[in-house]
């Protein structure tokens, strides 16, 4: 199921950005879309063939969206999200590589998305007190929105909630939980 | 002598008439209770430097529907006395062989002697329909005389306020102290055991309830079912102040016995934290509106609003000076968690408190007439109540290592303090203890509870 969903946002992503480049370099027909395939293959190895000019036709404002996405509600949308949590290291609200390669990809899918709406969690592992967390999940959740902002993402988008250490994804107390715990969590709030 | 009554309020649960009994059997002794001598009044121990003996029987029931409630204010109102220490309380389960007395003269004074009691109270309830009238006297058991005596009057809803103001009004006469057995602690809790009607799955209801200080009649203010943290009593004890997440962080003030619901911070950017001011006029609190965990402070409407730290680190945890005039906060601006200290009105004259410390958050000012610093200090896998006398910087430390210990938040006259702990089978519970670190008492049971407060 995991490695479902995975592929699934490999899919939306790759769509994404092979849309993007596609709009930088060429006007792309409108009309009425065939949804994609789920299935859809994941990679493309040849550039798409030039696509066929076509007078008159109304350029493409914005990449096109995923209607499988489009079409599901909020509740199940954020059950099986497109935006990937971005994880923290220990009493740090900075984001590493990693960090600021997941909301890169974040950030492609909330310019093609561009009608939604989110909220950023900032959560905290157990350690350190529960009001020290609520003021370091603040500032990873602000770290977070900064970081999208400077990416293109407009803020007004964007709100950001601290959870501190109150609502653990993972309820154990290993290296393993904690580490699932530190993160700034995406949640569409609206569409 | 005539019978001289006088009206006062118990709390604003209860209201009940307090008259000074005079009755002819006792005459001779609310005569003695009416002398201007104090020294006559206050009963000490048999030898000089130890604390008096107290015995607190069951109270008598006067008619039969009143059995229950005085067994209860004998077992409430030893407990109360118990809770302070200035007295030695002889265990109640010691005094099988005392004849139990129907009337002031029959309290056996001699048996009370074999036992060792300097202090012996004897009560008395009436109970009418739901009415009830509580008579105690507190007798010197050498000089056999009455050197307090009271009656009440009020509902028989909540037989334990008599017994706490009983006590109250012992410790005041007798010690001169303002005893804390009306007060309330106020907590957070997940007990009711609702998931967030959320669309992340397994996140709990946390609701901020209160109870009274020995952790009975625990009740529940927020009904909402959302996540509320972090509650703060109002000086007056009216009020609560706390953070409701809707989902947004806001501050939020609730009139507990009118049902009036105030949102100061009006939904500006995220607000956590909030602390009333000594003189109940302001609130203190944390927020991100301006991009970064700051601390303000505004009027209680939210009026003369002012940031008062700037910094790129993040500053949370606000408490008051006993004057108003200093914010004691967290900060992690040397890169750990420290307190630091500020003056309340512009922000300036920072300075750091904790210089030992790992880490050091939640910091709570004592009341007067102590000026000190309770917080919770990192100390090993988890964390320990410790407490900075501010004037010296000597700092002593409450809690060992007995589970993670976080939460403190001072009682009025800084003589005890609540906590939280997870000693007791790994939960989260709130816990009253000492400021000598001695006489722990575990006030919830239920769930997880955190982050208590503690009503004047």
């Amino acid at each position: 199921m995991k490695e479902m969903r995975n592929t699934t946002i490999v899919v939306a992503v790759t769509l994404a950005l092979a849309v993007t480049a596609a709009c930088g370099k060429k006007k792309v027909a409108t009309g009425p879309q065939p949804p994609p395939a789920e299935e859809a293959p994941v990679v493309t190895p040849n550039p798409p063939p030039p696509t066929e000019r076509v007078e008159d036709r109304t350029p493409v404002a914005q990449p096109l969206a995923d209607e499988s996405i489009t079409n599901k509600s909020l509740d199940d949308l954020n059950r099986d999200s497109p935006l990937k949590p971005v994880f923290f290291p220990l009493d740090s609200a900075e984001l590493d590589e990693t960090g600021r390669a997941i909301a890169q990809a974040n950030a492609g899918v909330l310019k093609k998305y561009s009608a939604w709406g989110i909220t950023i969690e900032g959560h905290c592992d157990e350690r350190g007190t529960a009001e020290y967390n609520l003021a370091l999940g603040e500032r990873r959740a602000v770290a977070v929105k900064t970081y999208l902002s400077s990416l293109g993402v407009s803020p007004d988008r964007i709100r950001t909630v601290s959870y501190g250490k109150e609502f653990p994804f993972d309820m154990g107390h290993s290296e393993d939980a904690w580490a699932k715990n530190r993160r700034g969590h995406f949640v569409i709030t609206s569409k | 002598m005539s019978k001289h009554v006088t009206t006062w309020r118990l709390s604003a649960v209860v209201a009940a008439s307090v008259a000074l009994i005079a009755t002819t059997a006792s005459r001779a002794a609310v005569e003695q209770a009416q002398q201007p001598s104090e020294v006559a009044l206050v009963i000490s121990g048999g030898d000089a430097g130890t604390p008096p003996r107290y015995a607190v029987p069951d109270f008598v029931a006067l008619t039969p529907d009143a059995s229950e409630i005085a067994k209860t204010l004998g077992q409430v109102l030893w407990d109360d006395l118990n809770f302070e220490r200035e007295f030695y309380m002889i265990p109640r389960d010691t005094y099988g062989s005392i004849p139990a007395a129907r009337t002031p003269e029959q309290v056996p004074f001699n048996s009370w002697r074999e036992l060792g009691a300097d202090a012996v109270v004897f009560g008395t309830v009436q109970r009418t329909g739901n009415d009830v009238r509580v008579q105690v006297r507190l007798f010197n058991v050498r000089s056999r005389q009455s050197v307090f005596a009271k009656e009440y009057s009020g509902s028989a809803n909540n037989p334990r306020l008599y017994a706490h103001t009983i006590s109250d009004e012992i410790h005041d006469q007798q010690r001169g102290l303002k005893g804390v057995a009306r007060t309330k602690l106020a907590w957070v809790s997940d007990r009711d055991g609702v998931r967030l009607g959320d669309t992340v799955e397994n996140r709990q209801v946390k609701e901020i309830y209160y109870g009274d200080y020995d952790g009975a009649n625990q009740r529940r203010v927020t009904v909402g079912r959302r996540l509320n943290l972090n509650p703060s009593w109002s000086p007056d004890t009216r009020a609560l102040a706390y953070t409701t997440f809707r989902p947004n962080p806001d501050v939020f003030v609730s009139l507990i016995y009118q049902g009036v619901l105030q949102n100061p911070t009006k939904g500006i950017g995220t607000n956590y934290l909030p602390v009333f001011s000594p003189d109940g006029k302001q609130i203190a609190f944390m927020s991100g509106r301006d991009g970064n965990p700051e601390i303000y402070a505004m009027n209680v409407d939210g009026t003369n609003l002012r940031r008062l730290t700037n910094t790129q680190a993040g500053d949370s945890s606000p408490t008051w000076s006993p004057s108003g005039s200093q914010i004691a906060f967290t900060s992690d601006r040397t890169g750990k968690a420290q307190i630091y200290v500020m003056n309340s009105a512009d922000g300036s004259g920072v300075r750091r408190l904790t210089v030992n410390e790992s880490e050091a958050d939640r910091p709570t000012w004592s009341p007067p007439p102590f000026n000190e610093i309770a917080y919770a200090a990192s100390t090993g896998p988890g964390y320990d109540i410790k407490v900075l006398v501010v004037s010296t910087g000597e700092v002593k430390q409450l809690t060992f290592g007995e589970g993670s210990n976080e939460g403190p938040a001072w009682a009025p006259g800084g003589r005890h303090l609540a906590f939280t702990s997870t000693r007791a089978g790994g939960r989260t519970q709130v816990f009253t203890i000492g400021r000598d670190g001695r006489g722990l008492r575990q006030i919830t049971r239920e769930g997880n509870n955190q982050t208590p407060a503690w009503s004047n």
